[in-house]
């Protein structure tokens, strides 16, 4: 183990700012992006069912007036 | 026969459902070197006696640097897959590693601005290797505005793929940039052809975030992949049957 303290591990020896800097936003970049492709994952099939549902309503119908 | 096989898979209809079995693995193995990779670079990896602790840097850095460059190579194999063989699903894996290639692009440069600041004593500089790290992070950004642009789908990944090799140009020269111009960046980290300079612990540490962060890509280009068949095959039975069920 590297580190006496909590303390010294959150310094960094003094380049906390850019240590957590990078490590941050990298973290919070990889955390986001996989939400983000689920939604939009989620986001297509939402669209696709009502448009399945859409033509189905208007096949029925259709079918009703013939 | 081996090759009937790959174009088996490369089948939408049998890859979307490939894509959504093998992703919880890389997403595990994603996990596992990164938690690994941060123990080692955290906790183990000696001081540096230039940099101190701020060299801790490299273990995103270097990796987000190195995924920038790989994706953007896949994408070109993508790209040339689609204008040689006509796949669909090539086009469509090109268009799935674009985003998260811009990601590791800017966290190349967003990371590399941080170590510059204190190291540097400099945000920015137009020099050879942060400029050329630049105009990658543009190529990802001009491809998927130009992909965007056409409504076609096959036209898209046709114009898509002629941008995507012409601009692969670009990757050799931000590899080989330190060599080629004078800069401030340090030359390359890991060299094929020397031992590595650097203490073992630091080394096994990049390597690990390295695999991390390709392990990552694969699950979310694969994710990202299913989002793209789903709606490109959506006049197909089987997605229609897929979304009935959903």
């Amino acid at each position: 183990m590297h580190w006496n303290s909590a303390s010294e591990f959150f310094a960094m020896g003094g380049y906390a700012l850019y240590v957590w800097g990078s490590l941050g936003v990298t973290a919070l970049a990889l955390v986001v992006e996989p939400i983000l492709v689920a939604r939009r994952r989620l986001n297509v099939v939402n669209r696709l069912k009502r448009e399945l549902r859409a033509e189905e309503l208007e096949t029925t119908a259709a079918r009703k007036s013939a | 026969m081996s090759n009937l096989n790959l174009f088996h898979y490369a089948a939408p209809a049998t890859f979307y459902p490939l894509a959504g079995r093998l992703r919880p693995l890389f997403v595990a193995l994603a996990i596992l070197f990164g938690a690994a990779g941060l123990w080692l670079g955290l906790f183990v990896a000696p001081t540096d006696f230039q940099q101190g602790e701020g060299y801790r840097i490299i273990f995103v850095h270097v990796p987000a640097s190195w995924m920038s460059m790989f994706i953007y190579c896949a994408m070109a194999f993508w790209g040339a897959m689609n204008l040689v063989f006509n796949t669909r699903l090539s086009g469509m894996m090109a268009q799935a590693l674009a985003p998260t290639g811009a990601l590791f692009a800017f966290l190349s440069l967003w990371t590399g601005a941080l170590w510059g600041k204190p190291m540097w004593g400099t945000w920015w500089v137009w020099d050879a290797r942060l400029t050329s790290e630049l105009v990658l992070f543009f190529l990802y950004v001009g491809y998927m505005a130009l992909v965007a642009s056409i409504d076609d789908p096959r036209r898209a990944d046709k114009a898509g793929a002629v941008l995507l090799l012409v601009g692969v140009v670009n990757i050799p020269i931000i590899y080989f940039s330190v060599q080629w111009w004078s800069t401030l960046h340090q030359g390359a980290s890991i060299s094929m052809t020397k031992a590595p300079s650097m203490a073992h612990t630091m080394l096994w540490g990049m390597l690990l975030m390295a695999l991390s962060f390709w392990m990552y890509t694969i699950a979310v280009a694969f994710a990202r992949v299913r989002a793209i068949i789903l709606d490109r095959e959506r006049h197909t039975d089987w997605v229609r049957a897929l979304v009935r069920q959903a």
